[in-house]
């Protein structure tokens, strides 16, 4: 075996590690022309781990040479580590024969930035393209949007790929500005609004033309660094939503910072990543995406932070318990899936099961809702509400006291990210 | 008296026990397959249920019209989780379908649905996970072998996923606990039975000689990906139970 590909894998993959994002869901390319491969729209998670993270894609750097100097980046240009760059035919026989074993989901390439932004982008497609003409690979392809990249590229690489992505990196201008000032918010705004309309305009092509050829199918992505430039979740989660809205974003992905830098505007080196707010972050974006909850209800001017000791939407349930108690067996679901301790599957198998008769506490239970968390805000039958007029700081300590909260009671190493 | 009906342990089997329980309106202690040690009680009568797929096609189509195919996936999960007394828990949802409205296997209010929709629930978790561990070898003739053990019997539910996705290699999956495999040779997949398994240094022999390549850099990924200031054991085994480790290389580092 070339030991040669042994160190660049380890090089590029190491590099390319801290793009959380390993999704390969939300494309459903189908293996039409008996190739290789086809994209599951759920995504498939191959391996995880020992951080716990999933492996679903091969997730790699074409190369770590870069002429930017982020500060927040390992593969920075000022910083002294080994360099690499894989051939266009390496990662191809890499992605088809790990492909073939079953190990992964597809490929997800990302690159430093060697020479400019368009001469970068050209070499990802062209990857992207043979894998797909040349192999008949129907596999997921994540590519990176490489900012500043011509609209000519990245419309050859919607066509190929199934997702892009192009991470803002600092929530806010100012943070990136100071911490990557090679880099500018509008530089990867561009690429990101074309590929908006790109989307949405192939789409409308589709449904007239139906051999239209797909175009990102998996739409766009993108991931903001957590804890590296002094934001607050304010920042984190309204940045989140204008991007969600605005640009039509499938994912936002939070990247608690690993410090690896010894420089002065950073945190320092053996600072603790912060994943217990990594985590509220993620909670919030799913109240955002799945609960109808609008940034200004998880934070605001007078709640500018997350509470890392209960979730975001206890937290909120807790500022406003004039929209409670809910009754479980009269409530329009939306109301019901306000309730802490519902998720979106309690919450439909609710509606469903009420058809058959009213439900009672134990039901509930039953089908799946965290009574401990719920019985605070609901009505059922059988169950009279007696903690309406209690103030919310007890209910939080009632609760908190009750449940055995892995935030809590074990050290900050022992999280669910995920 | 009650009776205890003996089948074959077949899908269509037990639709057929089914049938009969309704078409003579029997009242059922026990069902089972009639390999396992049948066992018969002081009192209840034995009965030998034979196959009839015309039986089973009429019970399936009154099933259609109550719950859908999607009740009717339901039940065939619960089935091919081969737990213990699975066939009277269908056997009492489907008497209560046929006595309720339609949709009955929406009413999560229900304890026998809740049961059926948990052991879906198991099932089809390890579907998913099959889909994800299965680990191919590449072996000197090009075929891609692998080997598992599943907790239920999910290789009727994967066929589709991987004769689509691997269309264009010859593919073998075998469980080595049922001691049956799927093999697909480029057109079609059928069910295949070894007369005893193959040992491992005999599956070693016949290796193709760039698998031992590829599935080190495998492992070599594996660990250049993993984050170690993040190290989260607990999540970690939580996502991939140990009881997979012996068939992924990645967590074989031998």
């Amino acid at each position: 075996m070339s030991d040669r590909i042994v160190q660049k894998l380890n090089i590029l993959a190491d590099a390319a590690k801290y793009d959380v994002s390993c999704s390969s869901s939300g494309s459903n390319r189908a293996n039409k022309n008996k190739g290789i491969g086809n994209a599951n729209q759920g995504g498939i998670c191959h391996s995880y781990t020992e951080d716990g993270r999933c492996v679903s894609l091969l997730k790699i750097l074409l190369t770590n040479h870069c002429i930017y100097d982020c500060a927040y980046c390992v593969s920075r240009k000022s910083n002294d580590i080994e360099r690499a760059a894989f051939t266009v035919q390496e990662v191809v026989d890499l992605t088809i024969n790990f492909y073939r074993r079953n190990y992964i989901e597809g490929l997800f390439l990302s690159s430093g930035i060697f020479k400019n932004a368009d001469y970068t982008m050209e070499r990802l497609v062209s990857i992207a393209k043979k894998l797909r003409l040349e192999h008949k690979f129907n596999g997921y392809i994540h590519l990176k949007t490489i900012p500043g990249a011509s609209d000519e590229l990245v419309h050859e690489a919607g066509l190929y790929a199934d997702r892009l992505s192009i991470n803002l990196e600092i929530p806010t201008k100012e943070g990136l500005k100071l911490l990557a000032p090679d880099k500018s918010r509008e530089d990867m705004i561009i690429p990101m609004r074309y590929l908006k309309n790109e989307i949405i305009r192939t789409n409308e092509e589709r449904k007239i033309i139906k051999s239209t050829p797909t175009f990102a199918p998996a739409g766009q992505s993108t991931q903001m660094i957590i804890g590296a430039s002094g934001e607050s979740d304010k920042h984190i989660i309204q940045t989140a939503q204008h991007f969600y809205k605005n640009y039509h974003l499938k994912r936002v992905y939070y990247s608690g910072y690993v410090p690896i830098s010894y420089d002065k505007r950073l945190p320092e080196i053996g600072t603790a990543v912060p994943m217990v707010r990594e985590n509220r972050l993620y909670q919030s974006d799913w109240l955002m995406r799945f609960y109808g909850f609008r940034a200004d209800e998880i934070v605001n001017d007078n709640h500018p932070l997350l509470d890392l000791d209960i979730d975001p939407k206890l937290s909120w349930a807790l500022r406003n318990q004039h929209a409670f108690p809910v009754d479980i067996n009269k409530a329009d679901y939306h109301f019901i899936l306000r309730v802490p301790g519902i998720g979106v599957q309690s919450a439909k198998k609710i509606i469903l099961a009420r058809r058959f008769g009213p439900l009672r506490l134990e039901n509930l239970q039953k089908l799946g809702v965290a009574t401990n968390r719920a019985k605070y805000f609901i009505t059922c039958l059988g169950f009279q509400q007696l903690y309406a007029d209690k103030p919310g700081s007890h209910i939080k300590q009632y609760i908190l006291a009750q449940s055995s909260s892995k935030y809590i009671k074990n050290d900050s190493q022992q999280l669910t990210l995920f | 008296m009650l009776k205890t009906l003996n089948y074959d342990g077949t899908w269509s089997g037990l639709m057929t026990c089914v049938f009969c329980s309704f078409e003579y309106k029997w009242q059922i202690g026990a069902i089972q397959q009639h390999a396992s040690s049948s066992q018969t009680g002081l009192f209840t009568a034995p009965e030998l249920i034979s196959t009839d797929n015309e039986k089973a096609r009429r019970v399936l189509l009154g099933l259609e019209k109550k719950i859908g195919l999607q009740g009717i996936q339901e039940l065939y999960y619960v089935h091919l989780s081969e737990i213990k007394d699975r066939e009277l828990l269908i056997l009492r949802s489907i008497i209560y379908y046929f006595r309720s409205e339609t949709k009955a296997n929406q009413n999560y209010g229900h304890d026998d649905i809740l049961q059926i929709k948990k052991i879906v629930r198991s099932v089809s978790r390890e579907r998913h996970r099959v889909k994800a561990f299965v680990r191919f070898q590449k072996m000197k003739d090009g075929l891609y072998f692998a080997n598992l053990e599943p907790d239920f019997n999910v290789l009727p539910l994967i066929v589709k996923f991987f004769k689509e996705r691997y269309a264009d290699q010859k593919w073998l999956i075998y469980d080595l606990k049922r001691k049956y495999g799927i093999y697909y040779d480029l057109m079609e997949v059928t069910e295949v039975k070894f007369s005893d398994t193959l040992a491992k240094n005999q599956i070693e022999i016949h290796l193709d000689e760039e698998e031992s390549r590829y599935s080190d850099l495998w492992k070599n990924y594996f660990e250049s990906v993993n984050i170690k200031e993040r190290k989260n054991t607990k999540l970690h085994v939580q996502s991939l139970p140990k009881r997979y480790w012996k068939y992924l290389n990645e967590k074989n580092l031998l």
